[in-house]
């Protein structure tokens, strides 16, 4: 292949990991926490456009918006849970990647554990019954001497 | 007997779980993960003031106190906004008090796109960085909520009204507010 195709080819891998990339923006932060919780909480809030995504990630303008207000919030001192409670109080927890625990959600954080007691109690009870089954096909006394005795005769 | 008939049940557990399980998921299939309800039901509008579009002053949230109001946000550039735009007109013309919020727009496109379709608002709120609709939680225009008098938020409709089901639901709420 000649050079420049080389190049041609090579430069649509810039192209299209340019692309995909996170969004990049420079916010400056005065304490690496600060950095740290702004990065903890935009990983941990879901961007409301495009569902799959957090707003660390998220391209859509909201996101960006967010991101902002996040950032200017931590500045103003306010503290990982206000900042919490502030997306909560707008977007309702549908923004938390990490649902609350409290008597809506009982059924999701239990549900799991609730069908895998109850597939346990299933097994167990079908076991059971399997071993039930093979008792009954256990041949009596009488059939066992029955076979003895052939045995006994063959030999 | 009795044996017979327990025998049955567990012979048609499988389907029976099966029918479960395909209710439950067809049920899913319906269900819109777009629409994410409002937190703010039930709570007072958000405190903002905001420079109004078409002539000079503000609007801020106490400007919806004393009446029933639609504040719907739309943008010049939001395709679905043009969609539900004859709806909203509709409602303006019916004697239905409807504010505008107008998010992350520039002026002149938003006038622009009024003088052309035409404006059904008593007031436009120009929300140029969308820092306010923020606080209303608003992630996507359009939306429309419907304010009581006393300036409580009673319902949001997340997409354009040209939806006959969300417009009357809409409807329903703002006729139990307006008796």
């Amino acid at each position: 292949m000649p050079m420049s195709k080389v190049i041609i080819f090579l430069s649509f891998f810039i192209v299209t990991t340019a692309a995909t990339s996170a969004p990049i923006e420079t916010f400056k932060f005065e304490s690496a926490e600060a950095e740290k919780s702004f990065h903890k909480l935009s990983d941990e809030l879901r961007c409301l456009v495009c569902q799959n995504q957090n707003i660390a990630e998220s391209n859509a303008d909201l996101a960006k918006d967010l991101r902002l207000e996040i950032y200017t919030m931590l500045i103003d001192g306010q503290s990982e849970s206000e900042i919490v409670d502030f997306m909560v109080q707008r977007y309702g927890d549908y923004v938390l990647y990490r649902p609350p625990f409290k008597p809506v959600t009982w059924l999701l954080w239990f549900g799991p554990v609730i069908v895998f007691l109850l597939g346990l109690v299933f097994a167990v009870r079908y076991l059971k019954t399997q071993d039930k089954d093979e008792q009954d096909e256990h041949l009596s006394n009488e059939e066992v001497e029955r076979i003895k005795n052939l045995h006994a005769e063959r030999d | 007997m009795e044996k017979k008939q327990s025998s049955l049940l567990k012979r048609s557990l499988p389907l029976i779980i099966f029918s479960v399980l395909v209710v439950l998921l067809a049920v899913g299939l319906t269900l819109n993960p777009r629409e994410v309800p409002s937190a703010l039901i039930g709570k007072p509008a958000p405190e903002f003031e905001l420079p109004l579009l078409m002539r000079d002053g503000t609007f801020s949230n106490k400007d919806l106190l004393g009446q029933v109001t639609l504040v719907n946000v739309w943008a010049s550039w939001c395709f679905a906004c043009r969609q539900e735009h004859d709806v909203v007109k509709y409602l303006s013309r019916k004697g239905v008090r409807v504010i505008g919020l107008n998010y992350k727009d520039e002026a002149d496109d938003a006038k622009n796109w009024l003088a052309k379709l035409g404006n059904p608002y008593q007031a436009i709120a120009a929300d140029r960085d969308g820092r306010s609709a923020i606080d209303w939680g608003v992630y996507g225009a359009p939306e429309t909520f419907l304010i009581d008098k006393a300036g409580i938020i009673r319902h949001k409709v997340i997409g354009p009204l040209s939806d006959e089901e969300k417009y009357k639901a809409l409807m329903d709420v703002y006729e139990q507010l307006e008796k």
